[in-house]
C-alpha cells in the first residue's frame, strides 16, 4: 500500500498562547474527496492555513506526496500541487477576472497548456467566461467563489483545500457551488472540504473528519457519520 | 501672454519630473503601505553619482558628445539608485513588516537623514554644478522660450511612465505587483514570493528616481546633498494629491502640482503686489499638501487610504 497524499500526524498550531490546533491526525488518499466539519473556532481555517504555510506550526508532521513539507516557503506549495481557496474567497478585487485566473496559474509557465485550463475553467463556470473582462470585485459572492475556485483549478493542484465555500452565499448558489466541487472531484482532483453546512459536505465527501476546540474527535466513511446519531444531533440539526 | 506660456510650459516640465518620482512613492505605499520617505535622497544620489561621473570622464580627457556624457553618467547612476533602494528594504524595512506602522515611518525618515549626511561627507555641502555639456539651444514657442533639454526631459519622462504603464498592467510581474497590493497572502498562495515583488517594486522605483534626480540636476544646473528632501516632499505631495497608492494619480498629481507651482510662482508677485516674490514658490507644494489632507485625503484619484490607516 502505498504513502497517502497528504499525511498529517500530530499536528499543533498556537497563536501565541492560545492553542488552536492541538495534535490532529489528518489522512487524504489520491482521488478522495474528505470532508472536515466542526463548530465556529474548532480550528479548521488554522489546520488548513497550516498545511499551505500560511502558518508555521508549534509541531507535528505534514507529509505531502511523500515528502515533508513544513519547512518551505509558503510560495512554494502552489508549485509542490498544494492550494487553498480561502475562507472569504480571497479573490484580487482590481484585478480582472481573466487575470484573478491567470494568478492561480502564476507559478505555471506552459502557455499553450495555461490557455487551455482558462477554457476548462470557463467551461466549468460560463458566468465567468461572461465576466471575464470585468473587475473581480464587482461580481456577487457567488461568482466569487467560483472565481477562487477556478483560480485554484489553475495551478492544476494535487489536493485542493476548500474553506467554507458556502459562507454567505443563498441556498440556491449553495447547490451550484457544491454540484461544480462534485464535477471537479469526478475528474480526479483530490479535495479537502471544510464547512459548517456539515450536511451538505457529507453528502458530497467520501469520508469525514469532526473537530472539536482543536481536536479531531471522530473519523469515519461519510455515510456513517450522516447515519451517527451524536452528530446529527450535533451538526446536522436533526 | 507669453509668460503665460512660458509658465505653462516649465510647469508641465517640472510636473512631469515630479511625476516620475511620485511614482516611486506610491508604489511603494501600494504594494506596502509605507511612506519610504528615504526615496528622495535616492533622486538625490542619482544627480551626484551622474555629475560625479561626467566630471571623471571629463577630467580623463574623454571626447563625447554631450548627450552621450550624460547617458554613460545616467547608466552609472540607475544601478547605485536601484542597489540603494534594494538594499534600503532589505535593511531597513523587511525586518520591520510586521511592525506597527510608526516604526517604518520613523525609520524612513531616520534613513532619509542618513542619506543626506553620508551624500554631505562624499560630495561635501556645496551646490555641484551640472557640466555644460548638453547643447543650449533655444526654441521660441508662441512666444514662449523651450530648450532641447526640456523637451528631451519631457519626451523621456513620459516614454519612462509608458514603460511602466506597460510593466505594471500588461506584465507577469506586474500582475504579481497588483496581486500583491490587493492582497499578499492570497498573492503568496498563489505562488507569488512576496520579497522578490516588494525588493522589485523599490529597484523600480529607484531606478525611475534616479532618471528624475539627473533631469532636476540638468533643469536647474544643480545639485546638491540635501536637495532629496525638497524634491522628494513636493513629489509627496504630487502622490497624495493624486491619491497614494494610485499611478495614474501620481502622474495626474505631478503635472497637476508642476502646474500649480509654476503658475502660481509666475504670478505671486502680482498676487502680493511684490510683498512675496518668485523665490516663494515652494509654498505651492506646502499649501496644495495641507489643502488636499483637509478636503480630501484621499486625493483626486484615490482609493480608500484612510480605511487602511
Ligand atoms: N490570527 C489569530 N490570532 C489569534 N487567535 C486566532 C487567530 N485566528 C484564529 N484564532 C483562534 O483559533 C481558534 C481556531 O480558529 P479557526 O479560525 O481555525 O476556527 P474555524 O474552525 O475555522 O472556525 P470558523 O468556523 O469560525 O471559521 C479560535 O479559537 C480562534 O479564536
Ligand atoms: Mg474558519
Amino acid at each position: 500500500m502505498s504513502e497517502a497524499l497528504l499525511q498529517v500526524k500530530d499536528l499543533k498550531v498556537a497563536y501565541g498562547g492560545i492553542h488552536a490546533v492541538k495534535g490532529i491526525d489528518l489522512e487524504i488518499n489520491q482521488g478522495e474527496l474528505v470532508a472536515l466539519i466542526g463548530a465556529n473556532g474548532a480550528g479548521k481555517t488554522t489546520t488548513l492555513k497550516t498545511l499551505v504555510g500560511m502558518i508555521k506550526p508549534a509541531g507535528g508532521e505534514i507529509r505531502f506526496d511523500g515528502q515533508p513539507t513544513a519547512r518551505l516557503a509558503p510560495y512554494h506549495y502552489v508549485s509542490r500541487g498544494l492550494v487553498l481557496v480561502p475562507e472569504g474567497r480571497g479573490v484580487f478585487p482590481r484585478l480582472s477576472v481573466a487575470e484573478n485566473l491567470l494568478m492561480g496559474a502564476h507559478v505555471r509557465n506552459d502557455k499553450a497548456d495555461i490557455a487551455h485550463d482558462m477554457e476548462r475553467v470557463y467551461h466549468l463556470f460560463p458566468r465567468l467566461k461572461e465576466r471575464q473582462a470585468q473587475l473581480a470585485g464587482t461580481l456577487s459572492g457567488g461568482e466569487q467563489q467560483m472565481l477562487a475556485i477556478g483560480r485554484a483549478i489553475m495551478s492544476r493542484p494535487k489536493l485542493l483545500l476548500l474553506d467554507e465555500p458556502s459562507m454567505g452565499l443563498a441556498p440556491i448558489i449553495v447547490q451550484k457551488i457544491f454540484e461544480i466541487i462534485r464535477m471537479i472531484a469526478a475528474e480526479g482532483v483530490t479535495m479537502l472540504l471544510v464547512e459548517q453546512n456539515a450536511k451538505l459536505a457529507l453528502e458530497t465527501a467520501n469520508r469525514g473528519y469532526v473537530m472539536e476546540s482543536g481536536r479531531i474527535t471522530l473519523a469515519d466513511s461519510a455515510a456513517s457519520l450522516l447515519a451517527n446519531e451524536a452528530i446529527q444531533k450535533a451538526y446536522l440539526g436533526e | 501672454m507669453d509668460i503665460f506660456i512660458q509658465q505653462l510650459i516649465n510647469g508641465l516640465i517640472v510636473g512631469s519630473i515630479y511625476a516620475l518620482i511620485a511614482l516611486g512613492y506610491t508604489m511603494v505605499y501600494g504594494i506596502m503601505q509605507l511612506i519610504n520617505f528615504a526615496h528622495g535622497e535616492i533622486v538625490m544620489i542619482g544627480a551626484m553619482v551622474t555629475i560625479t561621473c561626467i566630471n571623471l570622464l571629463l577630467d580623463l580627457g574623454v571626447q563625447l558628445p554631450g548627450p552621450l556624457l550624460l547617458l554613460a553618467g545616467l547608466l552609472m547612476a540607475i544601478p547605485v539608485s536601484m542597489l540603494l533602494g534594494f538594499t534600503i528594504e532589505r535593511v531597513a524595512y523587511r525586518p520591520l513588516r510586521r511592525a506597527p506602522r510608526l516604526a517604518p515611518l520613523i525609520t524612513a525618515i531616520g534613513l532619509s537623514i542618513v542619506l543626506q549626511q553620508l551624500a554631505m561627507l562624499i560630495w561635501g555641502r556645496n551646490y555641484r554644478p551640472f557640466p555644460s555639456i548638453l547643447p543650449t539651444k533655444v526654441h521660441d514657442f508662441y512666444g514662449a522660450a523651450i530648450t532641447d533639454l526640456q523637451i528631451a526631459i519631457f519626451i523621456l519622462a513620459f516614454l519612462l511612465m509608458g514603460g511602466l504603464f506597460f510593466l505594471i498592467e500588461r506584465t507577469k510581474l506586474g500582475r504579481a505587483m497588483r496581486a500583491t497590493s490587493q492582497n499578499p497572502d492570497v498573492a503568496g498562495l498563489m505562488g507569488v514570493n512576496i520579497n522578490t515583488v516588494i525588493s522589485m517594486t523599490f529597484v523600480i522605483g529607484s531606478a525611475l528616481g534616479a532618471v528624475a534626480g539627473v533631469m532636476v540636476a540638468a533643469n536647474y544646473d544643480q545639485a546638491h546633498a540635501y536637495m532629496g528632501f525638497m524634491i522628494g516632499l513636493k513629489a509627496f505631495t504630487a502622490a497624495v494629491l493624486g491619491g497614494i497608492g494610485n499611478l495614474a494619480g501620481a502622474v495626474v498629481g505631478g503635472i497637476l502640482l508642476g502646474l500649480i507651482e509654476s503658475l502660481g510662482s509666475g504670478y505671486l508677485g502680482d498676487l502680493t503686489g511684490g510683498f512675496l516674490g518668485s523665490n516663494y514658490k515652494d509654498i505651492f507644494a506646502f499649501v496644495v499638501l495641507i489643502a488636499v489632507l483637509i478636503f480630501r485625503p484621499s486625493g483626486l484619484m484615490g482609493e480608500r487610504v484612510a480605511e487602511r490607516a
